[in-house]
């Protein structure tokens, strides 16, 4: 006889049938709350991947911002004390002889010309086309020459610069460099070295005289020299610099060299650095001059960030491969694991596409979760590293941030990994034969 | 193909539920060591029956049983579910019918042990709809009510007793009406009252809803109990008491 179950009510018969199944791909309700309660039931393992996952992201977060902090630093100081473009002359060439007749063996030998100091033809009326073009920031003018800094019995050899003060100070910053004085350029003024100021012994206020020697052609040597009162001590960065740049107005440069009227150079700075590549071509081919950027001027330093910047990709690269193989294969173990929920999931009418979902989902929850996790931990570690490490001046060695979109970015990419990484555990969970699944 | 529930008899109705033709069933099919293991079943089933599947150990109970679930599709041979043949229906299709037309009771394994018993009910629900409303939720109450654990809903699997876990699958298999209810050995797990208590579950259910049950059992004194009793014996249908 059957035993009676313990008072049970009558269970009420629904007299309409329930709505027909209808496929509604926008709410995933069925898969995100089976693919989260398996997440949560494998706590360990899904702790330990979304840690393994964060990892991977705070990895990729930190280096990508402590590299673009340490080239965005490296460019700063190299590109301020330099101009970004250089329009100088072309440089003097022999003129190839007549053809030789054809049959004629002919041996060329020639030997560059010692040149003088030589003028850009013209200057005065490229200056404001420079300054129309749109890429330009700053143009500035200069007198260049080499010449000798007396004070007394001293005597230093100097890299002589005529400028503009304005203009030239846009193209380096050189009020930001003054360390003594003030930075100004009238007739008779000068602004020097700090190095300099100390080998000659000198300081602001004091006069030195600037000498050099020019050879008009067909003329003999003529030695010229002016003197001049220091107005400011400047930093350039670099000792050689400090030891050997005198600032000059243009005017004196000229008569110093020899070049009435004349420029040597043209310095451009660019609003973005990187076009100067692209710019300095199209301008030597538009005024047949020598046009020189940033990068021809700094090729080891430009290969040096280049392959700073493939080493980062390719860390990034085999970081993200790794998230990718550690997600797989804590959900290929979950999939094993989890045979019979799925077949008891198939045998009651979910779709292969359900079961694929609930997978695909996991790894898009622990890729996103992760990421989260990762930009945090990657911000602390920033935090960490702009107050732990400082220079020996006690300042931070240079600004890192992490840019919000490149978080986002990196967050983006993980969650898709995250995905990707579940594609295959997720087939082979929708593939799995039902029957066989309950049977094991 | 689009079926919908009404093209299904309602549960109470003498209508024909199914018809199996000649259903004949191979394993590694093209290789040295293929097998049939079924060799031409013929069997049908009224809507409302109340059947035991018996027979010794492979003889292909189970692989009957996951035929008409349609979990495996046979080699050859006919099946007509509710009038409709289902041998060729696609993945997709099949999978859809299987959540509308049958219910499912296992012997192991018989729920998902990370959801609560409440939530194991409402699943065919949350499946089909994407959501659970109200109504199908108060319906999952009153199903498990009806096997008598309205005290057990909040309950994880781990948590009940065999005999209750068996009860939370029946009412499982029960909460969205399907004509017809398939349990293999749904009381070979358990110990002699608790399955006499499932058993008696079942036959209630049977008598309220009118719902048909197909019962694979190896215990003759639970085939006993049944309305008929369908033998297999070696693939073949031996025997056929009760109709």
């Amino acid at each position: 006889m059957p035993m009676p179950v313990p008072t049970p009510p009558p269970l009420p018969i629904p007299q309409a049938p329930l709505a027909p199944a209808r496929w509604r791909l926008s709410s995933l309700g069925f898969e995100r709350r089976v693919a989260l309660r398996f997440l949560r039931e494998g706590r360990k393992q899904t702790l330990l991947i979304i840690v393994g996952v964060a990892a991977g992201v705070a990895v990729v977060a930190y280096i990508s911002a402590l590299i673009a902090g340490l080239q965005r630093n490296t460019l700063d100081k190299t590109l301020g004390a330099q101009a970004h473009i250089t329009i100088s002359p072309l440089d003097n060439a022999v003129a190839p002889p007549l053809p030789a007749a054809s049959g004629t063996a002919v041996l060329v030998q020639t030997q560059p010309r010692v040149l003088s100091a030589r003028t850009l033809v013209n200057w005065q009326a490229l200056l404001p086309l420079l300054d129309a073009m749109p890429e330009v920031a700053a143009a500035s003018p200069m007198v260049g020459g080499a010449g000798l800094a007396l004070r007394g019995q001293a005597q230093r050899s100097i890299a002589l610069a005529g400028v503009d003060l304005d203009r030239y100070d846009r193209i380096v910053n050189l009020r930001s460099k003054v360390v003594a004085g003030q930075a100004r350029l009238a007739a008779g003024e000068a602004i020097i070295g700090r190095d300099l100021a100390s080998d000659l012994g000198v300081q602001v206020g004091d006069r030195i005289t600037i000498s050099t020697a020019t050879v008009a052609t067909g003329a003999a040597a003529a030695v010229n020299s002016d003197s001049v009162r220091i107005t400011a001590l400047v930093d350039l960065g670099v000792r050689e610099l400090n030891r050997r740049t005198v600032l000059v107005p243009l005017r004196t440069a000229q008569s110093l060299v020899g070049l009435p009227g004349g420029a040597t150079q043209i310095d451009l700075t660019l609003f973005d650095v990187w076009q100067a590549d692209q710019l300095a071509p199209a301008m030597a081919q538009r005024w047949q001059l020598k046009v020189e950027s940033w990068q021809q001027t700094n090729a080891s330093l430009v290969s040096a960030l280049n392959a700073q910047s493939v080493s980062t990709t390719l860390i990034r690269a085999v970081v993200m491969v790794v998230v990718v193989l550690g997600i797989a294969s804590v959900l290929v173990v979950s999939v094993v694991q989890k045979r019979r929920e799925i077949g008891i999931l198939r045998a009651m009418g979910a779709t292969q596409g359900q079961v694929l979902r609930v997978f695909l989902l996991q790894g898009a929850i622990v890729g996103a979760l992760g990421s989260a996790l990762g930009v945090l931990l990657a911000v602390v570690l920033i935090y960490l590293f702009t107050t732990l490490v400082r220079g020996s001046d006690g300042l931070p060695l240079f600004a890192i941030t992490l840019a919000p979109g490149l978080a986002l970015r990196i967050a983006a990419v993980a969650t898709v990994c995250g995905v990707l990484a579940a594609v295959a555990p997720a087939r082979s969970a929708a593939k799995l034969d039902p029957a066989q699944a309950i049977r094991m | 193909m689009d079926l919908t529930a009404s093209d299904l008899p309602t549960p109470g109705a003498a209508a024909l539920l199914l018809q199996l033709r000649d259903i004949r069933k191979s394993y590694n099919l093209g290789l040295p060591n293929e097998a049939e293991v079924l060799h031409g079943i013929d069997l049908e089933l009224a809507a409302g029956e109340f059947v035991a599947l018996i027979g010794p150990s492979g003889s292909g109970k189970s692989t009957l049983l996951n035929i008409i679930g349609l979990l495996e599709r046979p080699t050859a041979g006919s099946y007509r579910l509710g009038g409709q043949e289902v041998v060729g229906l696609n993945d997709a299709d099949t999978t859809r019918l299987r959540g509308r037309a049958l219910g499912f009771v296992f012997q192991f394994h018989h729920l998902l042990p990370a959801f609560t018993a409440l939530e194991n009910v409402t699943l065919p629900a949350l499946m089909r709809e994407g959501h659970v409303s109200d109504a199908q939720r108060k319906r999952a109450k009153d199903v498990l009510a009806a096997v008598g654990l309205q005290q057990a809903l909040d309950k994880r699997p781990g948590e009940l007793s065999g005999g209750m876990q068996q009860r939370v699958a029946i009412a499982r298999a029960l909460v969205l009406s399907p004509p017809l209810v398939l349990a293999d050995e749904p009381t070979g797990n358990l110990d002699t009252a608790s399955s006499q208590e499932v058993f008696a579950l079942m036959r209630r259910m049977h008598a309220e809803l009118r719902t048909s049950f197909l019962i694979v059992t190896h215990d003759p004194r639970l085939a006993g109990q049944c309305d008929r009793t369908v033998e297999l014996v070696d693939g073949r249908v031996a025997g056929d008491r009760g109709r």
